[in-house]
């Protein structure tokens, strides 16, 4: 099972947590907004970060999204 | 194969390239068609109301009819789709025309508004809406004129039609969005609602109903399908993009204006239609937020979205700008970028800080005044832009910055090495501006 993340570009208010707690997954452009590398699935080594990330965001802004191959 | 050419092309606005074109435009004078004038021109409103729900977007979709409003969507599949969803439903009749460059929107509404009132109403009998709401820019208040005066003469003429509302939407380029239309008509602002887990409009929009939102133009079309049927619709235009369509041209050009044409006709000879000076290289394709091309690789492919998608140009809403010989195309593009920056919602970081960074890039660059960074920078950030937004404004920026980079490569140089460009050379340069850019109006006024 694999995750991936999501970002609300309007809720999103360029704290930077995200990339402070999931840098694997996310980098900031020059203004201080994430910038989610589009190849990034967050395997479930990853999946405890991702999560304190998605939680960490002051505006709710992102979010992980479960990805079933399956379906 | 672009459709009938008989007659003569008039050189007043309005007028049709070709006589064959003349389908939104037949009968166009200096002002509004009354109701009766418009009932002689194209008969009365048929009515459909005993059919099946669905029954005009089948013949939508027969036509091949597909937004004209710039994105080019399938007319009858969105039909369909707010047909399908229950309960009543909402029409939206986008008449904002944010796009400075076009005017064949506002040209339409105050030229033949029951043309669009036929279409918008028939959509809603479709769609089983009781309710339209015509949406228009708060800087024309003689076009809220214009369609309240029609709508007044139809109820006066005893038409049973869903009720038309008719509103004043704050102008800014942003709000002739779909959803910030939707959002403005909830109570909200003008400015576009994306974001995730948002539902689009045609399952949730207009006080939490179906709505479907269309371009004027395109309900216009929509009010001739029912009327001559799709075989009709398919006889102008190319197979894969049939029918006419309205397009604005200006700039270097001795009769700018609004034509109509059939889809597909090659932009070099739309161009000629309307005069274009023979000195002319470049033409700007789809309005300030389409894409720079030189004129001899464009000129003979067709004005459609298909045939011009592999060279990376769009009509959008029918815009063609020919570029005057004397203009500085970066200092043009560097202005337009300026508007475009400060047009953002503000909604979401890349853009609202992305956007003027570019547009200062742009700036430097058209005056000179770089520095050895500078086209580093610009196209690095121009990478960094698109599909970081709520809606697509951040993207149409840099496709437009991207092109002006491309077609005026040679003044990209000259300029990087502090020369005069051609523009320049010629005597002309960044001082004659050609395009216009709007003023900026009640930047506050959203609601």
């Amino acid at each position: 099972m694999t995750h991936r993340l999501q970002l609300d570009p309007i809720a999103c208010d360029g704290h930077g947590l995200c990339a402070d707690l999931l840098p694997e997954a996310v980098d900031l452009d020059e203004w201080g907004f994430p910038l989610l590398r589009a190849d990034t699935v967050i395997g479930p080594g990853l999946l405890p970060h991702a999560r304190r990330a998605v939680s960490a965001c002051p505006t709710l802004a992102l979010r992980l999204r479960r990805e079933d191959p399956g379906r | 194969m672009t459709g009938r050419h008989a007659g003569h092309p008039g050189g007043a606005e309005g007028t049709p390239y070709a006589a064959g074109a003349a389908r939104l435009t037949a009968g166009w004078r200096t002002g509004p068609a009354s109701l009766r004038e418009h009932q002689d021109v194209h008969g009365p409103l048929p009515h459909h109301g005993h059919r099946r729900p669905g029954f005009l977007a089948e013949a939508v979709v027969q036509a091949g009819l597909t937004g004209r409003g710039g994105a080019g969507f399938p007319t009858g599949t969105k039909l369909h789709a707010v047909a399908g969803r229950r309960g009543p439903a909402v029409v939206v009749a986008n008449g904002m025309e944010s796009e400075p460059a076009s005017q064949k929107d506002h040209t339409l509404l105050a030229r033949a508004p029951h043309l669009v009132l036929d279409g918008a109403t028939l959509a809603a009998e479709s769609v089983r809406a009781d309710v339209v709401h015509v949406c228009l820019p708060r800087t024309r208040p003689d076009l809220a004129d214009h369609v309240r005066r029609a709508v007044a003469e139809r109820e006066r003429s005893g038409i049973c039609e869903a009720a038309v509302k008719v509103h004043e939407v704050p102008h800014h380029y942003v709000s002739s969005e779909e959803t910030s239309l939707v959002r403005w008509l909830n109570g909200g602002e003008a400015r576009p609602s994306g974001g995730l887990g948002g539902s689009r409009p045609f399952e949730r929009g207009v006080r939490r109903r179906p709505t479907l939102v269309d371009n004027v133009e395109t309900l216009a079309h929509v009010a001739l399908i029912a009327r001559y049927g799709p075989a009709w619709f398919r006889d102008a235009g190319l197979a894969d993009a049939p029918g006419t369509m309205l397009v604005t041209v200006s700039g270097a050009v001795s009769r700018p204006g609004v034509c109509e044409i059939p889809v597909g006709t090659p932009v070099g000879e739309v161009l000629a239609h309307r005069g274009a000076r023979p000195d002319v290289t470049t033409v700007l394709i789809g309005g300030y937020f389409g894409t720079w091309h030189e004129l001899r690789a464009v000129a003979a492919l067709p004005l459609s979205a298909g045939r011009l998608r592999p060279v990376g140009a769009s009509p959008g809403a029918g815009v063609l700008v020919a570029l005057p010989e004397a203009a500085c195309g970066l200092a043009e593009t560097a202005r337009i970028l300026g508007y475009l920056a400060g047009q953002s919602a503000g909604q979401c970081g890349p853009c609202a800080l992305g956007l003027p960074s570019v547009a200062e890039d742009f700036a430097q660059l058209a005056d000179g005044r770089t520095d050895a960074g500078l086209l580093g920078r610009l196209h690095r950030r121009l990478g960094t832009l698109t599909g970081r937004g709520a809606c697509r404004h951040p993207d149409g920026a840099v496709r437009l910055a991207a092109s002006a980079l491309t077609a005026f490569a040679e003044d990209v140089q000259a300029h990087a090495r502090h020369q005069p460009c051609t523009a320049a050379a010629r005597g002309g340069g960044p001082q004659g501006h050609s395009l216009p850019v709007p003023r900026p109006w009640a930047e506050g006024e959203w609601q």
